[in-house]
This record gives C-alpha cells, structure tokens and sequence, in this order.
C-alpha cells in the first residue's frame, strides 16, 4: 500500500479574465476623461446642494476671481466664429494664424485691444498676471467689451447651429447658455455688474457655477 | 507567488523527449489591483470634476423707466438684506412700518433657515393663504458665497417666489447701524 497523500488545495484563481475585464474599463476611463488644462484665472467656487451639472457644450463662461473678469466659450467652432464678429465691431484685424490659436484658447481676460498680443504669447506664458480682466461697464456701448462678447457668442452659437442643421444626427441645442463662475469671496458690486450686463441684453436665465456640498 | 514556468535546460540528447508545456502562468493579482485602483481613480474623477449649474432667473428689465417698482402686499414679503461678516438682516413687511423689526441671523440651518420654515407657515395665516414672497437685496458688502448660499436656501426651504433686487439707501443705513457693513 502507497502513501495516503495529502491533497493540497490550489489556491490560485485564473485572473486573466478579471485582467482582461479590468484593463477594457480602465482604456474606457482613460479615453473618457476630458484632460483639463489648467485653468489661467484660479477661481475657488462657494458650494452648494443643487443637483444640475454644468453643461460640456454650448454654453459660455465668466469667470471671476480678484475684481478680473474673463470669458470662454466651450466650442472651439464658435469660439472662431465669436472672434470673427468681434473683429468686425472693433475694427481689429486678425490673422488665420490668430483664429487657430484663439480656438485653441479656453478662457482669456484682455481688452480686445490686447488679444492679438495675447495670442502672440507661447500658451504658458499667458499667466493671470499679464492679464487684466475683460473691461465691463454699466453701459451697452462698446466700452462695455464683456457685452459684445457675450452677445457676439450667442449669435455666433445661433450662427454655428444653423450651419450644422443639415447634418444627420444634428439636435439643436438651443441658445447658448451663460454661466458666471465666480469665486466665492468676489464681492458682490462685480457680480452685479455682469448680471446687469446680462440682463441689458435679455439674458436673464444664467446659472452660478458652484461646486457640491452634501445637504445638511 | 510568480510560477513562470522555467526551461530545465536539459540538452535533448538521451532520455525520453517531453512535450513542452506551451504557457506558463503568472500570477496577475498585483496587475488586477492596480488596473482596479486606477480605474476607481478616473471613474471618481471623471464624474466628481464637473462642476454644478445654479439656474438664476431675473425679471426682464425696464430700461425705460427704472423706477418701476412692483408693488407686492407687505403681509406677504420678508427682506433679507445680506451684509458683510456672512451674516443676514431680515425683516417682515416694509421698513419704515415692519410687521416684525430688523433681526439679524446667520447663514445655514439653524439661522436664516429656521426663519424661513417659520415665515412659510406664518405667511399664509397672515395673507389669508398666499405664500411667502422673499426679497433678497445683497449689499455691496456681501460675498458671492453669500449670493449662493441663499438661493441654496430657496431651494432647500422649497420658497416658491424670491428674488434679487437692488438695496436702497435705508437699508445700507439699517445695515451700517447693526454693524454689518464691514469690509
């Protein structure tokens, strides 16, 4: 008679499957995730408990933080089409190279005056520093450059809509939202001066870009 | 842990000649933990970085005449006049003749919040039915997060009729005297 041999258990488990699975999720994430360039004007929002997410498309956000306002639409197509009626309304030219660079540009506070200059700059010197904030009045003239360039981005988002219309799949989205993202210690003179810019032009319905907080 | 199968190195001269066994296997608990952990990472970052959306309505603006104040019942309206040092004057009716004097209350769920969950019960008794209507004047005093965390308070509260109006003289007045119009 042989050895009663002890069995021993097998303790590994085939993870290949588990792997495969794992890593197809992790690609998906990865691909998914929008790669946020860090953004110029730092901008530490107050909290609150409303549940609607920004939207990612179509809609045009003022920032502001220390007293400067800065503007970005999120469409690099209307971006171009809002700096090409901008340069029409003051008179400023600007080149094919300019127009590539500015739709590369995701938030920006320079008199228009200044933009060219502002393009000209290699993307990480365009710190907070240099630049002063969007000028905004209590005015509708164009001294008042925050209300052309809103209102020069709702156009050209009516503009850009229309042009796509006849693409299959095509949904409107509708009018171009308006967000203020404002820091939470801006003092409320500033705020008020953008809500009374909005609402020169009929813009009543904008939202606050705020961050979570849990209800209590 | 690893078992990677190792060639024995044995020449093929004499002896039997063994099948090889085609893969060896290798352990992947460590590459499954760390795929997991990085996936819960971007799942978590993907999701948490949008930032939310406060809807704000404002009334249509009357740019010809700017004086042009709707009146609404003093039985119905409360003011809350957001000064500076995150705190909130409040009052019930009009200034000059208040149902219920200036009183000055903090943010958050034990200040202006209970006065609101008081007022909607109180209003409607008062107004023969009619809700609450707040009017929120923030002065220049005030910080955007004060802005925000009293619209916040509309919603949780579930004030159907509020809204942000311009503050006058006499309540900057009213403010400066309870000491709330600090920088």
């Amino acid at each position: 008679m042989g050895k009663a041999k002890v069995k021993r258990a097998s303790t590994s488990i085939d993870m290949t499957a588990m792997c495969d699975v794992s890593f197809l999720l992790l690609t998906f994430f990865v691909l998914t995730a929008t790669a946020r360039q860090p953004e110029v004007l730092v901008v530490d929002t107050p909290a609150s408990t409303t549940p609607d997410k920004l939207p990612d498309d179509n809609v045009g956000i003022i920032s502001v933080a220390k007293g400067k306002i800065f503007f970005g639409v999120k469409n690099p197509n209307v971006r171009e089409i809002t700096l090409k009626n901008m340069s029409q309304k003051y008179n400023i030219a600007f080149s094919a190279e300019d127009y590539e660079k500015f739709k590369q540009l995701d938030e920006f506070g320079v008199p228009i005056k200044n933009l060219r200059q502002l393009l000209s700059l290699p993307n990480e010197q365009r710190k907070e520093e240099i630049q002063p904030g969007i000028p905004v009045d209590s005015t509708e003239t164009a001294s008042n450059e925050l209300y052309s360039w809103v209102q020069e981005a709702r156009k050209a988002t009516i503009e850009f809509n229309r042009s796509r219309e006849g693409e299959r799949d095509f949904v409107d989205p509708g009018p171009m939202k308006v967000a203020i993202k404002a820091d939470a210690e801006e003092k409320y003179p500033t705020v008020n001066l953008i809500i009374e810019t909005l609402r020169n032009q009929k813009q009543n319905k904008f939202s606050f870009v705020t961050g979570l907080r849990a209800e209590q | 842990m690893a078992e990677l199968n190792q060639d024995s190195g044995k020449g093929d001269k004499g002896g039997k000649v063994r099948a090889k066994k085609a893969g060896g296997k290798v352990d992947l608990t460590a590459m499954v933990d760390l795929a997991f952990l990085l996936i819960t990472f971007f799942m978590l970052t993907t999701s948490l970085n949008k930032p939310q959306a406060m809807d704000v309505a404002m009334p249509d603006k009357n740019k010809i005449d700017a004086n042009d104040n709707l009146e609404i019942a003093d039985n119905r309206s409360i003011t809350l006049l957001l000064g500076s040092d995150n705190k909130i004057s409040w009052y019930y009716g009009q200034l000059s003749n208040p149902i219920y004097p200036p009183t000055t209350v903090a943010y958050g769920k034990d200040g202006i919040r209970q006065v609101l969950l008081r007022m909607q019960k109180e209003v409607p008794a008062r107004a023969g039915g009619k809700d609450l209507i707040v009017v929120i004047r923030p002065s220049e005093k005030s910080v955007q997060r004060n802005l925000v965390d009293i619209l916040d308070e509309m919603k949780i509260v579930d004030v159907k009729r509020y809204m942000i109006s311009k503050i006058n003289n006499d309540e900057i007045e009213l403010l400066k005297r309870e000491g709330l119009f600090n920088d």
